[in-house]
């Protein structure tokens, strides 16, 4: 009991030199969970995958289109309950050197789309709205929010791949079912889009950018994927047909890079927490080493003067820690907000908590290992002659 | 002259010490042996570098010897373990120090009562100690000042305090009026002839202060080492 | 009377553990800003590389890069004719029309896949870009299943060697040769017939035309024509350099942005450790201080020895820190560009206003850090500081 007294007294005697170092860690610490939230979220995609759903797209490439034939072929392989299709559509949305104005533009299967993703939840008047109108559009929540989109409202694009000016009007908003869905996005007729498409580049049409496949049980999707790659082995289209999480993964490695830097640079910030709180806790450490001296002739032990030591270190690591803890969540919903489409869906993880909080316990640790065995190994006699 | 019990509280024997530094070797004490009885007033004197700060940390249990025996009231401090030697110095010794050595984040009554918190005594009994402490050495009403809003004899006088309030049998000063002006030092030098006379403390001081050495029973003068 | 610049060495090598930290930190943060700027640096320099002055490239209106542009082979022809296409000698127009996809391919270091572009070209196209060279194997010939890779591909990629076959397209690809462009994005590129790459995608369209003007001025000239003749209207015209420029815009944008915020706060815990030891400095050398100006040194001068010994230490950790990320230039980076969506190699461009930019951060810190307590320590008092013996 004495020795926390003697710690808090202690910590307050620079009062400056303690809060500087508190506040170093709280932005490390910060800092650290921040970067962290960001590789979470750029793989949020691949968490939120469902469990029991393929993607089917061209063996090549993802820009390389599939026919609209093999739909019928697929929905008849055994294990796959539903299919759907999609495609992407890109084009520009006002100004698009800003990108605030990005989000994914898809083409879907209005019949069948939704029930594959249940995790976008339309009200049903609206579904039905969507589907009656051709050259309607679903948004998602987070979207119309960003942009003001309500309903009714019509939706200009611009398109690059399927050239032409689109229009879309609003007639539903979805919600997702929990945080990990993603609400930015908007979806419209593949139909309104093949038909125009006709019209315009007549040879073009009839195209699939990718199938969605539901499959009755996850066991058998190895086998569902086989098959259907296997019918079209040689096909002038051949597919790859892998699990929503592969595939969303794959986007992810394409980045893999700067990720990997990312990770990089949060441990260096593990480093910078380190050094800072060294730094304090060596200097305490040193100017007290006669205040050390007497407490052991007086009789104190070994353990006593480890304790005032790393007592201090935990208490300050522990003090910026939950500060930094707290500004990460600021930070998380800064970034949410300056990249709404980008990383649609920012979470500070459960994990990112715990790491960030076993860092900021480790430092306390680390950083008065070196004083503290200093601080016990010296002789009485050369501790009471030193000058701190 | 104090009647002394006759009875050695303190037994150097034939002990030696040398320091190393880097990888020379500097005899401090050869051989050194002396007898202090109980309640006896003892001043070490000599020139720098003669080992009267090393003979006192011997006997204070803070350091130990190469060589020979150190005996404090019958125990043989020279090969107790480091654990050991804490708790022995704890309840045997009080060491006052020529700079005082207070903590400075902690108050007068505070600092005295260090030495206590590592007794089991409950809050009370530790306050009851502390009191009487302060009062010996006259100092009751400054007790929740801080170091730095004492003089300096105030500090040594609060250090003696808190040498004295686990009722150690040696007291140990390593030149106790180094750095008081004259006045103070008389004062300290008065207090410690008292602990000596009325509470028959033994008491082993090291100084240079030939006033300081005069209220002492006994003078030993070393000089390399070796008694002189 | 100036206190000698020995002085506020030798107090610094006197703490040496505690300057070393503080050193350390702030080399680290050196190494982290100038890293991000030379990596920023690197990716502009990768794609400006890519692109010339003489050169002009053609797209469709409203698409921001080749992936998503057509340009039929009508309007290819037509504006091959234009008056500002530099001519060889033989009087054929210097132009390239092509077409680019991309394709998957495995990365060596894992199974993940890879997007990388592919580039049918026009026998033209070499003529109009003299930075690529062949390394290994041969060129391409025209009108055959031949290709050859850029240089970042058999060092990334499987199955890149001369001889190995690539299958896309429903057909396979020989690999003939191994190519360098001034490491420009075309190094992450395979390049071959453009008539043979066409039909096999099942693409009638070309994705870019890429033409050599007459002369650089030509351009607005060229640029006019494009876009008021009603056959050619919908292509836009840009200059090759723009365009490229272009494409690195948001790769370096979020790169300079979120290196630059991990600097920042790199930075801060640098600075907090600056002024740490360089207050526990002052505290510890009142009676040093007391000294000096009881011999007549005058506050300014405390101030500034006290400046020189946190400016000497964090230029020292800042030459350190930009010695470091020199070294980063021997690293390369093989990522996915935002901007076109198709692997991209990039290393760390070091320049001159890089270090530069470096060492002023450096002593800013330095600067910021020693502020508060060189002032304390000018600021204190004779008498007490010597009386803290």
């Amino acid at each position: 009991m004495f020795v926390v007294k003697l710690v808090l007294k202690n910590a307050l005697r620079h009062k400056l030199r303690t809060i500087l170092t508190i506040l170093g860690i709280a932005i490390a610490v910060a800092a650290f969970g921040f970067i962290r939230t960001i590789v979470t979220a750029w793989s949020a995609g691949v968490e939120a995958s469902a469990e029991n759903r393929m993607i089917t797209r061209h063996a090549v490439s993802f820009i390389f289109t599939l026919p609209y034939s093999y739909r019928d072929q697929i929905a008849g392989i055994q294990g796959v309950e539903e299919v759907s299709y999609a495609n992407w559509f890109g084009g520009n949305y006002k100004d698009a050197s800003d990108w605030k104005n990005f989000f994914p533009r898809v083409a879907v299967d209005p019949d069948t789309y939704f029930s594959l993703y249940p995790e976008y939840i339309v009200p049903a008047d609206q579904l039905e709205a969507f589907k009656r109108e051709r050259n309607s559009c679903i948004v998602g929540a987070k979207l119309a929010r960003e942009q003001g989109f309500k309903l009714g409202d019509v939706i200009p694009i611009e398109g690059d791949i399927f050239p032409g000016k689109w229009e879309f009007t609003v007639r539903g908003i979805y919600e997702g079912k929990d945080k990990t869905a993603d609400e930015t996005q908007m979806f419209f007729h593949w139909n309104y889009l093949n038909e125009r498409i006709k019209e315009l580049q007549p040879g073009r049409e009839g195209q699939i950018g990718w199938y969605v496949l539901k499959v009755s049980n996850a066991t058998d999707m190895t086998r569902v994927a086989r098959a259907v790659d296997g019918l079209y082995e040689n096909s002038r289209a051949r597919t790859k047909t892998e699990t929503e999480k592969e595939f969303q993964q794959s986007f992810v490695s394409m980045s893999s890079s700067i990720i990997t830097s990312l990770k990089a640079a949060s441990y260096l910030i593990i480093g910078i927490i380190l050094l800072v709180l060294a730094n304090t806790i060596v200097m305490a450490a040193r100017e007290r080493m006669r205040e050390y001296a007497v407490l052991k002739t007086i009789g104190f032990k070994k353990s006593h003067i480890i304790g005032l030591i790393g007592g201090e270190s935990m208490m300050i690591a522990i003090i910026g820690g939950a500060i930094g803890l707290a500004l990460t969540f600021p930070a998380a919903g800064a970034l949410a907000a300056a990249f709404p489409t980008f990383f649609p869906i920012v979470n500070v993880e459960p994990m990112t908590i715990v790491f960030a909080s076993a860092i900021a316990l480790l430092a306390g640790i680390v950083a008065a290992l070196f004083p503290a065995s200093r601080a016990v190994r010296m002789k009485i006699a050369d501790g009471l002659r030193s000058l701190g | 002259m104090a009647t002394s019990n006759g009875r050695a509280m303190i037994e150097v024997k034939n002990v030696t010490k040398s320091y190393h530094r880097d990888s020379i070797e500097i005899p401090v004490l050869r051989d050194l042996s002396i007898q202090v009885p109980e309640g006896e007033f003892l001043a070490l004197m000599g020139p720098s570098g003669s080992g009267k700060t090393t003979l006192l940390n011997l006997i204070a249990g803070i350091d130990r010897p190469d060589r020979g025996e150190v005996l404090v009231g019958g125990t043989d401090i020279g090969t107790m373990g480091e654990s050991d030697l804490a708790k022995w110095r704890s309840s045997h010794v009080g060491f006052i120090f020529q700079f005082y050595n207070l903590l400075p984040v902690l108050t007068a009554f505070e600092n005295v009562e260090l030495p206590l918190l590592l007794t089991r005594l409950s809050k009370g009994e530790r306050k009851a100690r502390v009191d009487l402490a302060l009062k010996l050495v006259g100092l009751a009403e400054r007790m929740s000042h801080y170091p730095k809003q004492l003089s300096g004899g105030q500090e040594q006088r609060v250090a003696i305090a808190r040498a004295i309030v686990t009722d150690p049998t040696v007291l140990v000063a390593d030149e106790p009026t180094g750095d008081l002006d004259k006045v103070s030092a008389g004062e300290i030098m008065e207090l410690l002839e008292r602990l000596n006379k009325e509470f028959g403390k033994t008491i082993v001081m090291v100084t240079h202060d030939p006033r300081a050495a005069s209220k002492a029973h006994k003078v030993m003068n070393l000089d390399k080492g070796e008694l002189v | 009377m100036k206190i000698p610049l020995s002085y506020s060495w030798r107090s610094l090598w006197t703490r040496r553990l505690t300057t070393t930290l503080t050193l350390f930190g702030i080399a680290l943060v050196v190494f982290v800003f100038a890293t991000v700027l030379m990596l920023a640096h690197g990716i502009e320099v990768a794609l400006i590389e890519t692109g010339s002055d003489d050169n002009a490239i053609v797209l469709r209106r409203a698409a921001n890069s080749e992936i998503v542009s057509q340009i039929d082979r009508d309007a290819a022809n037509i504006m091959k004719t234009l008056p500002e296409v530099a001519l060889r000698p033989d009087g054929k127009p210097i132009a390239s029309a092509e077409s680019f996809v991309i394709i998957n391919l495995s990365k060596k270091e894992s199974n993940d896949m890879g997007n990388i572009s592919v580039r049918g070209i026009s026998p033209q196209a070499l003529e109009m870009r003299p930075q690529v060279k062949i390394t290994e194997g041969r060129m391409f010939t025209f009108g055959t299943r031949e290709i050859i890779l850029g240089d970042n591909l058999p060092k990334r990629f499987q199955g890149c060697e001369i001889g190995q076959q690539i299958q896309f397209g429903e057909a396979s690809w020989t690999i003939v040769g191994h190519f360098i462009a001034q490491g420009s994005a075309f190094e992450s590129e395979i390049w071959g017939d453009v008539e043979q790459f066409m039909p096999a995608f099942g693409r009638p369209v070309f994705s870019s035309m890429t033409v050599r003007l007459t002369s650089p001025a030509a351009f607005d000239a060229f640029k006019a024509r494009v876009e008021q003749d009603p056959r050619t209207q919908m292509a836009e015209a840009k200059r090759e350099r723009q365009y490229y420029r272009e494409q690195s815009e948001l790769m370096a944008a979020f790169i300079r942005i979120l290196g630059l915020l991990v600097t920042f706060i790199f930075s801060i815990g640098a600075v907090i450790g600056a002024v740490i030891t360089m207050f526990a400095a002052v505290a510890n050398r009142t009676v040093e201080i007391g000294t000096l100006r009881a011999l007549g040194f005058r506050r300014r001068a405390v101030l500034g020895a006290f400046l020189i010994e946190s400016i000497l230490l964090s230029l020292i950790g800042g030459v350190l820190g930009v010695g470091l990320a020199a070294l980063m230039s021997f690293v390369q980076i093989s990522t996915v560009n935002f901007g076109t969506f198709s692997e991209l190699a990039f290393g760390f461009a070091l320049s001159p206003s890089i270090i530069v930019s470096s060492l002023v951060f450096a002593v800013a810190m330095g600067i910021l850090g020693g502020f508060s307590p060189a002032v304390r320590a000018a600021r204190l008092n004779i008498l007490a500081a010597l009386r803290e013996a």
